[in-house]
């Protein structure tokens, strides 16, 4: 039982992770119709300057919450830059363009920052310094610690913020208004532009905050940790129904616990045949189960039907 | 027999241009190890073998317009089929013109498993699942060493048999009509013919009844249930057909290396073969063959030049030359989608069907109808 118990901690830790790179990939798809290949890159990105920035504060002495606080809001904003960057040279003069046309300079992007993040951090693991103390606590025989309840807060949080900005504000409503018809919502006044760069802006800034978390967990980052990471989100926002915020959040959990159930019970379930080094394969036979009866995900209601 | 006129220019002697390109493709091993060394006629090899997957990815992604991420599952199926049939891991040795077709038809049937369930998804829907499909596929080969040891696990294969029949073998060197043609040299020659039968096969169904099926799924599948096509059938031909060609080039490649492992399956080589398609021009043989030798020539070239440029211009290497010729890599293929959209060749009839300008329409009809000249 605790087993059982322990599985469903990690896995929602490792979910409310996905959850969150995951929203970028769908809000960027639901106003755009677009994968952004580049995202997991921007995670990336938010994990390796939070990780100098960190390293550089920590060597004045200032107390590690603040040097967090600190590295997250300048991960956060870089971020944000890049977002916006890329949004501006890689996606925006291709908007009428063949639909494949962005995907492959989204893919182009992601090679040039990874290559990049190469040559300025090297190719080695770093170690993530350690800023949230690391108490741990017994739950009905799990064991978790205080960054994982940290992940599950923050992420929880950031979600609800994000409904908050999507449904109850004026920018909100024209992001909805973006991703249900583009045509109309300029024609009622609304700046496409700005909206759709806002929208890569918030994803990114999810983003950095993602690339955190992960290091901060696992204590290391790398430059190549965000095409994995990338690949996984992705995965759960179609899991849950692309383009839709719900659907990614729900995605994101239900893919970190079906990795983490998967890892502990695979073994057991197919008579030792399988270890747990088939824990993605399992992933993915359950997102094409779920795609095979549910050909739009979880939650996703219209198919898009884009040429 | 005439053949009539060239189709890319109109003024052409079509045997004239055959001619010359024949002699151009015979003479090219030659030169190139005369002018650059082997090691350039080994990455010839190499961009025809990559011509053929892309040829067979051309087939899903530029004329149905299904958008295939896990390609490359089926070039492993291929290779992992003659690597297994014909080297020491099961002491077999099966004769190439039995494990070559076979390796085919097993991708094609590969293709008809992944496609039989999942094509009712549409656009990135099914981009996901051959993405997934694909990584399947990869995770299978790495791990398939426990319990029962079947593809040696990420430490891959080796000593695979080369492509050899009736005692010549395309492994060593070979003495034809007094000319002496080392092993890189055979296999050019082989991947040649492959690719050319490969251009041939696309050629025909590209002009086919259900080559035009396809193009009409492409462009509105309503539409083309509508005039009476079984479009799930035609899908699911256009899957398999592909995965034939990429299960074909696998075994050559497994031939050729002597060597496979999961590692040359990852998602990144399904990327770049989506790339070649892309770049080059979707559903233009003459673009995706483009697209193919340019990608697989520039990061050698940038390999070749990135270190010695650098040393050049700052008088030491500044940027580790791996790194800085994927960057650049990265970069070209933003910069040349950012001019060229629709690829570097595009094809003519994609064109006619974006062209807003409904004169210029008539007049290409007209033209392809009767020809340019009054």
């Amino acid at each position: 039982m605790d087993i059982f118990l322990q599985q469903i901690l990690n896995g929602l830790v490792q979910g409310s992770v996905y959850a969150l790179v995951a929203l970028g990939y769908t809000m960027v798809y639901g106003i755009l119709g677009l994968i952004n290949f580049a995202h997991g890159e921007v995670v990336m990105v938010g994990a390796m300057v939070a990780l100098t920035v960190s390293q550089l504060l920590l060597a004045t002495g200032l107390p590690p919450l603040l040097v967090l606080l600190i590295a997250l809001m300048v991960a956060a904003a870089a971020c944000m830059v890049l977002g916006y960057g890329i949004e501006r040279i890689a996606y925006r003069p291709l908007r009428n363009a063949p639909r494949l046309a962005p995907l492959i300079t989204a893919i182009g992007v992601s090679i040039v920052l990874q290559n990049l993040a190469m040559i300025f951090w090297g190719r080695e693991y770093h170690a993530f310094p350690q800023l949230l103390p690391n108490g741990l606590h017994t739950l009905g025989g799990a064991v978790i610690n205080d960054v994982q309840l940290i992940i599950m807060l923050v992420a929880l949080l950031m979600m609800t913020g994000l409904m908050l900005l999507v449904h109850r504000t004026r920018l909100g409503r024209a992001m909805r208004a973006v991703a249900e018809n583009p045509s109309a919502a300029m024609l009622m006044g609304v700046d496409i532009n700005r909206v759709i760069s806002v929208t890569f802006m918030l994803g990114s800034a999810l983003a950095a905050v993602a690339g955190i978390m992960v290091s901060a967990n696992y204590g290391i980052v790398h430059y190549y940790m965000g095409s994995i990471l990338g690949l996984k989100a992705f995965t759960a926002a179609v899991l849950g129904g692309i383009g839709n915020l719900r659907g990614a959040m729900l995605g994101g959990v239900l893919l970190g616990l079906i990795e983490s159930l998967g890892a502990g019970y695979i073994g057991d379930l197919s008579g030792g045949f399988f270890g747990s080094n088939y824990q993605d394969v399992f992933a993915f036979f359950v997102l094409i189960a779920v795609l095979i009866f549910r050909p739009s995900g979880l939650l996703g209601e219209r198919v898009a039907e884009r040429a | 027999m005439n053949l009539g006129k060239f189709p890319y220019c109109k003024k052409c002697n079509a045997w004239r241009v055959f001619a010359v390109l024949a002699i151009v493709l015979l003479a090219l091993p030659f030169v190139t190890d005369a002018l650059l060394g082997r090691g350039w006629v080994r990455i010839a090899d190499f961009a025809l073998l990559y011509i053929m997957l892309a040829l067979g990815l051309n087939i899903v992604v530029g004329y149905a317009g299904l958008l295939d991420l896990g390609y490359v599952a089926f070039f492993a199926v291929g290779a992992y089929n003659y690597a297994l049939l014909s080297s020491p891991q099961f002491g077999l040795h099966w004769p190439v013109w039995v494990v070559l077709p076979l390796g085919g038809l097993l991708a094609g049937f590969f293709g008809v498993l992944l496609g039989a369930p999942t094509l009712r998804l549409r656009g990135d829907y099914l981009a996901i699942v051959t993405l997934g499909f694909g990584e399947i596929i990869r995770i299978f080969l790495n791990n398939l060493n426990a319990p029962v040891n079947v593809t040696n696990g990420p430490q891959g294969i080796s000593m695979i048999d080369p492509v050899q029949s009736g005692g010549i073998s395309l492994g060593s060197t070979q003495q034809v009509f007094g000319i002496t043609l080392p092993s890189v040299h055979l296999y050019y020659y082989l991947f040649l013919c492959f690719t050319l039968l490969v251009i041939f096969v696309s050629l025909r169904l590209e002009n086919s009844r259900i080559g035009r099926a396809w193009m009409a799924i492409r462009e509105d599948e309503v539409a083309a249930e509508a005039m009476g096509i079984n479009t799930r059938n035609i899908k699911l031909l256009a899957f398999s057909m592909g995965a034939t060609f990429g299960g074909l080039s696998g075994g050559l490649f497994a031939g050729f290396q002597g060597f496979i492992s999961p590692e040359s399956f990852s998602l990144t080589e399904s990327v770049m073969i989506l790339c070649m398609v892309v770049l080059g021009g979707m559903g233009n043989i003459g673009g995706v063959i483009l697209g193919g030798v340019l990608l697989v020539l520039l990061p050698e070239a940038l390999r070749n030049g990135a270190g010695p440029v650098q040393q050049w211009l700052f008088g030491k290497t500044l940027v580790d030359p791996e790194s800085l010729r994927m960057l650049l890599f990265g970069l070209a293929l933003v910069v040349v989608m950012l001019v060229r959209p629709a690829g570097l060749w595009p094809s003519t009839q994609r064109r006619r069907e974006l062209s807003d300008d409904d004169d210029d329409v008539v007049k290409q009809e007209l033209e392809s109808v009767y020809g340019s000249s009054k």
